[in-house]
């Protein structure tokens, strides 16, 4: 995609609304619950009351007379498994004949109202055989099977205890016990590193689980017409993936099935699973012959889920005297709740990224994610990456304490080269997070401030990187992850479909802004249709951060062509050459002469009547990865956004309450596309940040969710917002459209870690975890405080992957290599 | 969506009528006046009246006087309380108390009566019907055990109105209006030591008036511990009052607590303490380490409870500097 100077651009960068600003602002915006069709039923869903069980028998006969339910269903009626990953079919619409956490769905009842199907469920007996449940990491993996544990710190091997028959395990697949997924790979002799370092250190970290928090609750709409053909109406991610599904569950063809994803009322990744109340939708609109309509509650949404995965994390890293790093080994080990969901890639992703940031020339990274009897972990903003980051930015400072190196200068002077392909076979291309550093350190003062503040206050700082979508579709092909289609009005409107889903993003919006851009029309002129299976070319889904800038190189590429057509009529009509010709406020005109040109709708009347019917297609699949291993497949992208923050805070040591005062945070955006909606993402993720590194957790108590409400759930409220002073920086890179990177993901990572250093230049303490309660801080300030220890595992054997032949197309290896 | 069961609803246009509504309709009536808590709990099935008896249409115990004493209506709403100016000038300890219940939009809703008979709470209870019947109902509502407390035969759900405190603090008094006669007693007397039983009133009397004396004379402060600023219940409340003479002596003191019990607890032994003395950093440190005493805080509220429990002892030090004219040690508001 060419790039374009910036004065050539008349809507592509500027601070635009969004094109749907006043639906949603009037509350005129269509969600899924919105939504009501003549003899409409409403269903609920039965859920386990037990975190573990067989079930040995379902009866809904008493539910099934009740006056005013029209269906029932059980999960015998929908027995094909499903889930999001090709590797992971574990989950079913209904369970047929085990629950795995409470709140896993049983039964459901369809009826004429929500009260009459809520009071349905009541009249359901089901016959529970109660197993042990495993409520965390250690006590799944103490349940033995054929597994080892290791102590970290002394890679002594001893053995477990088969504490529990083989049939208490959550799951009947995966190596052994409660264990889903093992990995390890060296990239290179990490222990040579060690050697060869003048300083060795490790560090324990924990970080709790956490989730969403949309605030538009999930909703769905089936219904079954008289031509045969399903409709699915749901707020979700990834209506493709979800349409998959519902083929797979409900044994039809893709044909027959249409997928509409709403608006959504925010996703954060909470929406990219098929679920099992869209499947009940979809076979009780079948069942009643109605249009059936779930809307889950508040409760119903934590037990959902899909959020962060609790981890434990251990890593170890050699130093020269210089500071730069020889070596790096990184453990991990994930909670990650009742079933697989996206978890083998989350695993993935908690290995990684480490390396895109900083030199790091040997790296070795083992993993390990368990199940447990929680409601299942997967994708939250940030994707498996924020723990390790946080791990990672904490453990650089503590070294930097250590070594007496100022952590901000430790960070300008190891920042990747651009071209870098890493040990583990990313290949960074532009890279900004030297620029972004020196932003934010300079704006906050950090060099001035740090340990000057006085007691109780203090800065911390932390960088970080993200992809820009995700190098690989869910499932193996070779098709595009994008496709935009464009038809050009007789007036001058133009249509742009896009299977692309809004979130709250912008995406809507960003097709508008590129389409008008190219064509040289205003995003008023562009009618945006998205996220329809019936009307709109596959997009894979508003996941992996990778909608601007896969969208928006479809949609440059659709707009390009169906330019040409209408370029060549007017160059025609105005006898200038093509090459001369520009499109900008509704007009196309002579470069060399710009009073000279015609109306962009005289210019598609010109060539739809030369040519025909004015349309065309783009499309967008990902370079290909230079990595060659197994596993390879989560980590690469078009492109890795980086960000670095500063944060400022207070910390009250009579209490341990701590108070964030300002974050300072500079985001590498490539380009950015419209700054207000920029800007719009790196404050909310700055906002999701701080309350993941002070508040929010997944707490549990006796096998359930201890507070499944937005009462109890604590998360930020505007009080506890601190002043934000983003940055934007433009490194204008080749894959993005018109040089655009990610924005949505990335700006949360470097805030929890930098909440973490400004606290200890804050009190001198460290709290290894996050939330970090008052509790903890007390706890610390009272030498009391540890952060739980790695969890006894012994990690699989070895795979060691050889280094990338130098004749690999491998630009601008760094000499550390 | 969580939906309200079904019920009947009269709305009486005298205290009188509604006490008798109640009465006659035995246990399965309640009041309701702003119906912040109540609707909430009723959808989650913490209650199922078969009646609401509405007191929206008791215009005459709508209204704020303030003479020599201050006499609130019950169905004054929060944030009319708040931000009464007599109130904020004379009462300031109730108007930040009511100013810091819940949110702006429960607070127009919501009523000072209201908050001063809201329900107990524990996160055992304030949940979903399904969620309790997952976990084993408790005494408060389907069971007969505390979840909190399994060895206890009374219910440890706590005390959670703001103001409640507060009223204590500054000697109030409550008019309570039966279906035969109206009686006026202490706000300290309203509550009970048990989390289901939680007010003293007689189910079918109806909270009116709030009297206040006149406070020339004393200085007093409400402090409200809690994890963000805004929408959530205590988890500690401290109203403090105090009435100095020459040299900073005490001539009298009331400290009273919230959240740490099923009633507000009023730090009578800390009180005594400090009757005579000089109100000094260190009589306000030893004082304070007698008033945390009675606080219980349970596993059934945000945080933890060993936490709630040290921060009652620092929570009340620093209301009294607060009325010593000290540094309360809390951060410095934000500058940027």
């Amino acid at each position: 995609v060419a790039e374009r100077a910036d004065e050539d651009l008349s809507v592509v960068g500027r601070p635009l609304a969004k094109i749907d600003a006043a639906a949603k602002v009037t509350g005129q915006t269509l969600f899924a619950d919105d939504l009501a069709l003549p003899r409409m039923a409403y269903a609920r869903l039965l859920r386990s009351p037990h975190p573990h069980a067989r079930i040995r028998r379902v009866d809904v006969s008493r539910a099934a007379a009740a006056p005013g339910v029209l269906a029932t269903l059980v999960g015998g009626e929908l027995p094909i498994p499903f889930g999001i990953l090709p590797v992971s079919q574990d989950e079913h619409a209904l369970a047929p004949d085990k629950v795995r956490f409470v709140g896993d769905p049983v039964a459901a009842v369809a009826a004429l109202d929500e009260e009459t199907a809520e009071a349905a469920l009541k009249l359901i007996e089901v016959d529970y055989e109660v197993l042990p449940a495993y409520m965390s990491i250690d006590e799944a993996l103490a349940m033995g099977g054929s597994g080892g544990a290791v102590s970290p710190q002394t890679h002594q091997v001893r053995r477990l205890h088969s504490a529990a028959p083989d049939a208490a395990r959550i799951h009947d697949y995966g190596p052994h016990g409660n264990v889903h997924k093992e990995v390890s790979f060296d990239f290179g002799d990490v222990e040579a590193g060690f050697a060869e370092a003048e300083h060795v250190r490790e560090d324990t970290f924990f970080f709790e689980g956490n989730t969403h928090l949309p605030m538009e609750q999930h909703a769905a709409l089936a219904f079954s017409g008289p031509d045969g053909k399903l409709t699915l109406w749901s707020s979700t991610q990834t209506p493709h993936y979800v349409h998959r599904a519902v083929a797979k569950v409900l044994e039809l063809p893709p044909s027959q099935i249409r997928v509409i994803a709403c608006p959504n009322g925010g996703g954060f990744g909470g929406k990219s699973d098929p679920f099992g109340h869209e499947l009940v939708a979809c076979k009780l609109a079948m069942k009643t012959g109605r249009p059936v309509k779930i809307t889950l509650t508040r409760e119903e949404v934590f037990y959902c889920h899909r959020g962060r995965h609790p981890a434990r994390m251990w890593v170890k890293t050699g130093l020269k005297r210089d500071g730069s790093i020889t070596a790096m080994h990184f453990r991990t080990a994930l909670d990650g709740g009742a079933y697989g969901s996206y978890g083998v890639a989350s695993l993935y992703y908690t290995g990684a990224l480490q390396t895109v940031t900083y030199r790091i020339p040997r790296y070795k990274f083992e993993g390990v994610r368990v199940f447990t009897n929680k409601p299942p972990c997967g994708p939250k903003r940030g994707h498996g990456t924020p723990q390790p980051r946080y791990a990672l930015e904490c453990h650089i400072d503590k070294f930097c304490h250590e070594l007496g190196l100022d952590p901000g200068e430790w960070r300008l002077k190891n920042v990747l080269e651009p071209g870098t392909i890493t040990a583990n076979q990313m290949k960074v291309r532009t890279i900004g997070l030297k620029e972004c550093l020196g932003r934010v350190i300079d704006r906050s003062g950090y060099r001035e401030k740090r340990g000057r503040l006085g007691a109780g206050r203090g800065v911390g700082i932390a960088a970080s990187a993200y992809i820009s979508g995700a190098g690989l579709p869910i499932y193996w092909n070779a098709m595009p992850h994008s496709g935009v289609q464009i038809k050009v009005d007789r007036g001058g409107g133009v249509a742009v479909f896009c299977g692309s889903t809004d979130i709250g993003q912008g995406s809507d919006s960003v097709l508008a802004y590129v389409v008008a851009e190219e064509l040289g029309i205003l995003p008023e002129d562009v009618r945006v249709v998205t996220a329809d299976s019936d009307l709109t070319p596959v997009d894979l889904g508003s996941y992996s951060s990778r909608v601007t800038l896969m969208t928006g190189n479809a949609a440059i590429q659709a707009a390009r062509r169906v330019r040409e057509p209408i370029f060549a009529a007017a160059a025609r009509k105005l006898d200038v050459p093509v090459g001369r010709l520009r499109a900008s406020g509704r007009r196309v005109w002579d470069a060399a002469d710009p009073a000279r040109g015609l109306s962009f709708a005289e210019a598609a009347v010109l060539a739809e009547s030369e040519f025909g019917t004015l349309g065309a297609v783009g499309s967008y699949r990902p370079p290909r990865s230079v990595a060659k291993w197994k596993g390879a497949g989560v980590g690469p992208t078009p492109t890795y956004s980086y960000s670095a923050a500063v944060v400022e805070l207070s910390a009250d040591a009579e209490t341990g309450i701590v108070r964030v005062d300002k974050v300072w945070i500079a985001h590498d955006v490539g380009k950015s596309i419209n700054p207000l909606l920029v800007i719009g993402q790196v404050e909310g993720s700055v906002y999701m940040g701080l309350g993941e590194a002070l508040m929010e957790e997944q707490a549990f108590r006796k096998g359930l969710h201890k507070i499944p409400s937005l009462l109890d759930y604590k998360s930020p409220t505007t009080l506890e917002m601190p002043a934000v002073e983003s940055i934007l920086v433009e490194t204008l890179d080749p894959e993005g459209p018109y040089g655009a990177k990610e924005c949505g993901q990335g700006p949360l990572l470097p805030v929890i870690p930098a909440v973490a250093n400004a606290l200890h230049d804050a009190l001198g303490i460290r709290v290894d975890e996050v939330p970090i309660t008052p509790e903890r801080v007390l706890g610390a300030l009272d030498g009391r405080y540890q952060a739980p220890p790695m969890p006894a595992f012994r990690y699989p054997e070895t795979v060691v992957v050889e280094p990338l032949a130098p004749a690999a197309p491998a630009v601008g290896a760094p000499k550390a290599l | 969506m969580l939906r309200l069961p079904p019920f009947e609803y009269r709305a009486p246009g005298t205290a009188r009528e509604a006490a008798r509504c109640l009465a006659d309709a035995g246990p399965e009536a309640m009041a309701v006046a702003g119906g912040t808590d109540l609707y909430p709990n009723m959808k989650r099935r913490q209650f199922e009246p078969r009646l609401l008896v509405g007191l929206r249409n008791l215009e005459s115990e709508r209204g704020i006087e303030a003479n020599g004493g201050l006499r609130l209506g019950a169905l004054a709403t929060l944030t009319d309380v708040a931000e009464h100016a007599a109130v904020l000038e004379r009462w300031p300890s109730i108007a930040r108390a009511a100013g810091l219940v819940s949110s702006p939009p429960l607070r127009n809703a919501g009523t000072i009566g209201g908050n001063l008979c809201v329900d107990t709470r524990c996160n055992y209870y304030n949940q979903t019907e399904s969620w309790r019947a997952s976990i084993g109902f408790c005494m408060k509502k389907d069971g007969d055990i505390c979840l909190v407390a399994p060895g206890s035969d009374v219910c440890w759900a706590l005390s959670s109105s703001d103001t409640a405190p507060v009223m204590i603090s500054l000697d109030a008094e409550v008019t309570l209006v039966g279906p035969h006669d109206e009686r006026r007693i202490p706000a300290r007397t309203l509550y009970a030591a048990d989390g289901i039983a939680y007010l003293s009133k007689r189910p079918e009397e109806v909270l009116t008036q709030i009297h206040v004396p006149d406070r020339t004379g004393w200085k007093a402060t409400y402090r409200k511990l809690r994890r963000r600023g805004s929408i959530d219940f205590p988890i500690l409340g401290v109203a403090a009052a105090v009435r100095l003479v020459a040299d900073n002596v005490v001539e009298d003191v009331r400290i009273v607590l919230g959240a740490v019990h099923t009633h507000p607890v009023e730090a009578s032994d800390a009180q005594d303490f400090l009757r005579g003395k000089r109100l000094d950093r260190e009589s306000i440190d030893m004082a304070a380490g007698i008033a945390y005493k009675p606080a219980k805080p349970l596993d059934n509220a945000d945080l933890g409870y060993a936490w709630r429990k040290r921060m009652a002892r620092i929570e009340v030090s620093r209301a009294l500097r607060e009325l010593a004219g000290l540094p309360t040690g809390d951060l410095p508001p934000m500058t940027f």
